[in-house]
C-alpha cells in the first residue's frame, strides 16, 4: 500500500464583500485547500490503482477540517462544495479520478452528511496549471444561486510525478445571485437534486 | 482634494488570504514545515482614469491596508506577530491606473502598521509593483524583517486573484513567513548572526 507523501498544502480564503452591487449583510467566503502529493503510479501503466483511494481518505479528512477552520470553524456555515485534481505530466487522467471517493468522503464527514453529489473536475497539466473547481449546493444540486466555481492553482505544482488535489467550500450563494431557478429555501432534500 | 475624501475609508471588494505549508523539498522532509502567508485586498482605485497630482487619498489607504493585511496574514499563519521572520509587500494596479498609484499605497505609510503587527521590523520591507489585467500574478519579494542581509530569507511568493484587478481596481498584498527558504545552503549572513542595529545585518 503506497503511503501518501505530501509535499505542500496551500489554503486560500476569499472574503467577498460585493461585486459592484449592494453588499449583503454577511460577506461570502470561499475557501480552497490544495495538497500536492507524490503520484505513486507516475511513469508507468498500473492496472490496479484502486487501493490508493483508501490511502487518501485521511488526507481528504484533514483537508476538509482545514477548510472548515479556514471558513471560521463552523461546519453549519458551509453551503456549497466542489473538488478537483491536476495530475502531473508523468501520470494519467485516471489517477485524478482516485480523488472522487476520498475527497467526497472527507467533506461529507466534516459536514455531517451532505446529500448532493460533489461537483468535480480534473485534468493533466504542468506546474502552475489553473483549475476551475465547480461548486454546487451541498444538499441539492439544482440550487441555481449556488452554482459557482473557484479558480485555483500553485505556481510550482504539480511537477511531473505529482498530483495536486483540491477541495473547495463556500458559505453561500454568489454574491449578487439573481438569475432565478431553484432557491436554497425551496430544497426538499430528498434526492440530493432539488 | 477635500479632507473628506482624504479621510474616506478604502472601498474593498474582496480580501483573499493564501497559506502555504511546505512539508518536503526534493524528497527531504522539512520539520517543522516551512510556512508563509499572504493577504491581498482588492480595492477601488479612486484615481483611475485620470491624472491626479495629489496622491494623499491612496497614501492614507496604504496605512489602513497595512494594518488590515498584516493582521490577516499573521492570523492566517497562526503565530504571534513577533514570531514572523520575513515579510514583503506588493501591488498590482488595474489598466486605468498608474504605477505611481501603487507607489503611493506601498511606500509612504503602509510599512508602519505592518511593523507594529510584528512587534518590530527594523529592515526595509521589500516590495514590487506592476500594472496588469485580471489574474495578473504578483511576485511578492520577501526579506528578513530584522536584517535585510539574511541570505536564507531572500525569497518570493507568487499570488494571483483570477478576477482582479479590474481596470479601476488595485490589488494590494502583504506576505509574512515563519521561516526562510526550504533547505537554505548558499551561505551568507544567517539569522543567528543578526545584530539588529541597522536593519541590514
Amino acid at each position: 500500500m503506497p503511503e501518501v507523501r505530501v509535499r505542500k498544502i496551500e489554503t486560500i480564503v476569499e472574503e467577498i464583500f460585493h461585486e459592484g452591487g449592494p453588499p449583503p449583510a454577511t460577506p461570502l467566503k470561499r475557501a480552497a485547500v490544495l495538497a500536492v502529493i507524490h503520484n505513486p503510479y507516475a511513469g508507468a501503466y498500473s492496472e490496479n490503482i484502486q487501493p490508493f483511494m483508501d490511502d487518501l481518505r485521511p488526507l481528504g479528512l484533514e483537508m476538509s477540517k482545514r477548510l472548515i477552520a479556514a471558513l471560521g470553524g463552523n461546519a453549519k456555515a458551509v453551503e456549497g462544495y466542489g473538488k478537483g485534481a491536476i495530475v502531473g505530466a508523468a501520470g494519467e487522467l485516471e489517477h485524478g479520478a482516485l480523488w472522487h471517493a476520498p475527497g467526497g468522503y472527507g467533506m461529507r464527514e466534516v459536514l455531517g452528511g451532505a446529500k448532493a453529489i460533489v461537483a468535480s473536475t480534473k485534468k493533466v497539466g504542468g506546474p502552475g496549471t489553473r483549475l476551475d473547481v465547480p461548486i454546487t449546493h451541498i444538499n441539492a444540486s439544482y440550487v441555481r444561486s449556488h452554482f459557482d466555481a473557484m479558480e485555483v492553482g500553485i505556481t510550482d505544482a504539480p511537477r511531473a510525478e505529482e498530483i495536486l488535489l483540491a477541495l473547495v467550500m463556500t458559505t453561500g450563494p454568489r454574491i449578487h445571485a439573481r438569475a432565478g431557478g431553484l432557491k436554497a429555501s425551496e430544497i426538499k432534500g430528498e434526492d440530493g437534486l432539488r | 482634494m477635500s479632507e473628506a475624501a482624504a479621510a474616506a475609508k478604502v472601498k474593498i471588494r474582496k480580501i483573499v488570504t493564501f497559506v502555504e505549508e511546505t512539508r518536503s523539498e526534493m524528497g527531504r522532509e522539512l520539520n517543522p514545515a516551512v510556512r508563509r502567508a499572504a493577504a491581498a485586498a482588492v480595492i477601488a482605485n479612486p484615481l483611475a482614469g485620470k491624472y491626479v497630482e495629489d496622491l494623499t487619498e491612496l497614501i492614507n489607504a496604504g496605512e489602513e491596508l497595512g494594518a488590515l493585511l498584516a493582521d490577516r496574514a499573521v492570523a492566517a499563519l497562526g503565530i504571534p506577530g513577533s514570531s514572523v521572520e520575513s515579510y514583503g509587500k506588493a501591488a498590482a494596479v488595474g489598466e486605468n491606473g498608474e504605477i505611481e498609484h501603487a507607489a503611493a499605497i506601498l511606500h509612504p505609510k503602509l510599512g508602519a502598521p505592518v511593523r507594529k503587527a510584528m512587534g518590530k521590523g527594523a529592515a526595509l520591507i521589500p516590495s514590487s509593483k506592476k500594472r496588469g489585467g485580471l489574474g495578473v500574478p504578483l511576485d511578492i519579494p520577501l526579506g528578513h524583517k530584522d536584517a535585510a542581509f539574511v541570505r536564507s530569507h531572500f525569497d518570493g511568493m507568487e499570488i494571483r486573484i483570477a478576477d482582479a484587478p479590474r481596470a479601476d481596481e488595485i490589488v494590494v498584498a502583504v506576505a509574512v513567513t515563519d521561516s526562510g527558504r526550504p533547505l537554505p545552503r548558499v551561505g551568507g549572513l544567517t539569522k543567528d548572526q543578526i545584530k539588529g542595529e541597522d536593519g541590514l545585518r
